[in-house]
């Protein structure tokens, strides 16, 4: 168990970079697939006749009795959204999460972005992958502090994760969370971490039909940016069909063309993220004179 | 395999309904899930039976409730069923409908002992 903060010993780790030891987040252990063992559901060899089990069964029906539940799935996740977005909001941080297939250049585009905005907006990072904290460590070579969650098994953050990880992070007022998100585009979207928008990141190496083969990612968004745009002349790439595409899963979309590499549109993407920054500064509770 | 999570997340609802309640056995759980949601329903009950493991709910039978996706036109108002979230006005085509129904994931109620 983790002595710092008293953790547990499976699932998600957050690399606490700062104690040198992995911090284990307090998630429930997961069972290996069991068979079923329930009571008069599963009729197999030995069992006792008929009769008798249906008298059993008349027993255990006489004892049963319902409860109404009528609560979402999602309803501890949200929960914890909601903390962390009131969190970010008295700190004036504009938090965004990162979604995209795995290899669409999240990380290059991110470590550029940092780059740019080098002196002008502080950020902070947290990297979320299944393992390796190869990400945070690209991150932290730019100067800006990151935080690496390894989800193991687990295929996205969740909202207890990114407040365990944002607890170990300097979160700087009129500054930006950049939250990058395990590369997959269907579990993430279901998930609320509690930031100011999705951005969705997609490459053009990929299919233009992505927005309708994982639509709920794509609705979930509200600022596409689509990458590796330096690509094209090599590729058979048809710009217009997948922003298209985008638009009919999501008509409210935003859309940017970029590209990391030779930082094609990466002004227009650098003045939405300063544009966000500077409202969540303003609309942040005054600084307390202590 | 985010229908993991979401069991993870179901058992521990049932769970503190059960100390609230006072129930140690859950036999019935059943759960509404949308057609527009997230869920892929056989890997929910994957993921029930295996999560459940060791709680109150071990052993218990899910029924998945399926809600059909429906939705709102913005342009002309019609309501309309729907297969996938980015389906177009059957009227007028002009957009993709709203959706109003379908996108539930919920532990609905149970049978207890």
């Amino acid at each position: 168990m983790c002595t710092t903060c008293g953790c547990g010993s499976d699932g998600a780790t957050i690399d606490h970079h700062h104690a040198g030891h992995p911090y284990v987040a307090r998630r429930r252990g997961i069972a290996a697939p069991a068979a079923a063992a329930a009571p008069g559901a599963e009729t197999g060899p030995g069992r006792t006749a008929d009769a008798a089990e249906s008298a059993v069964a008349a027993s255990a029906a006489a004892h049963l009795r319902q409860v109404s539940i009528e609560q979402d799935l999602l309803a501890r996740n949200d929960a914890e959204a909601v903390a962390n977005r009131r969190a970010f909001a008295e700190a004036g941080v504009f938090a965004l999460n990162l979604v995209s297939s795995p290899g669409s250049g999240k990380t290059t585009l991110l470590v550029k972005t940092i780059e740019r905005l080098a002196g002008r907006v502080p950020v902070a990072v947290i990297e979320g992958d299944q393992q390796t904290s190869n990400d945070a460590e690209r991150i932290r070579a730019t100067g800006a502090p990151a935080t690496q969650i390894n989800t193991g098994k687990g295929c996205h953050l969740d909202a207890r994760m990114v407040g365990d990880a944002t607890a170990s992070l300097p979160l700087a007022r009129g500054g930006l969370l950049m939250i990058e998100n395990v590369g997959n585009l269907v579990c993430p979207a279901a998930f609320d971490l509690g930031e100011a928008h999705k951005v969705v990141i997609l490459s053009v190496t990929e299919g233009e039909d992505k927005p309708l083969k994982y639509p709920d990612m794509f609705r979930a968004a509200d600022l596409m940016l689509l990458n590796k745009c330096d690509l094209l002349p090599y590729l058979q790439f048809d710009v217009e069909q997948a922003e298209a595409y985008a638009r009919r899963v999501n008509p409210d979309i935003r859309i940017i063309r970029v590209s990391a590499t030779s930082g094609l549109g990466m002004d227009e993407w650098m003045e939405w993220l300063a544009a966000g920054a500077s409202a969540c500064d303003a609309a942040a509770p005054a600084l307390e004179q202590v | 395999m985010h229908e993991l999570s979401l069991a993870e997340s179901a058992i521990a609802l049932i769970e503190d309904a059960g100390r609230r309640e006072s129930f140690h056995r859950v036999r019935v759980v059943r759960m509404e899930i949308g057609a527009l949601s997230c869920v892929e329903p056989e890997a929910l009950r994957f993921a029930f039976e295996s999560a459940s493991h060791g709680s109150c709910a071990e052993g218990a039978r899910l029924d998945i409730l399926p809600i059909p996706g429906e939705g709102e036109c913005a342009a002309c108002g019609i309501r309309a069923e729907m297969e996938t979230a980015y389906d177009l006005c059957p009227q007028c085509e002009s957009r993709p409908l709203k959706v109003v129904r379908g996108t539930e994931m919920r532990v609905k109620d149970l049978d207890v002992e």
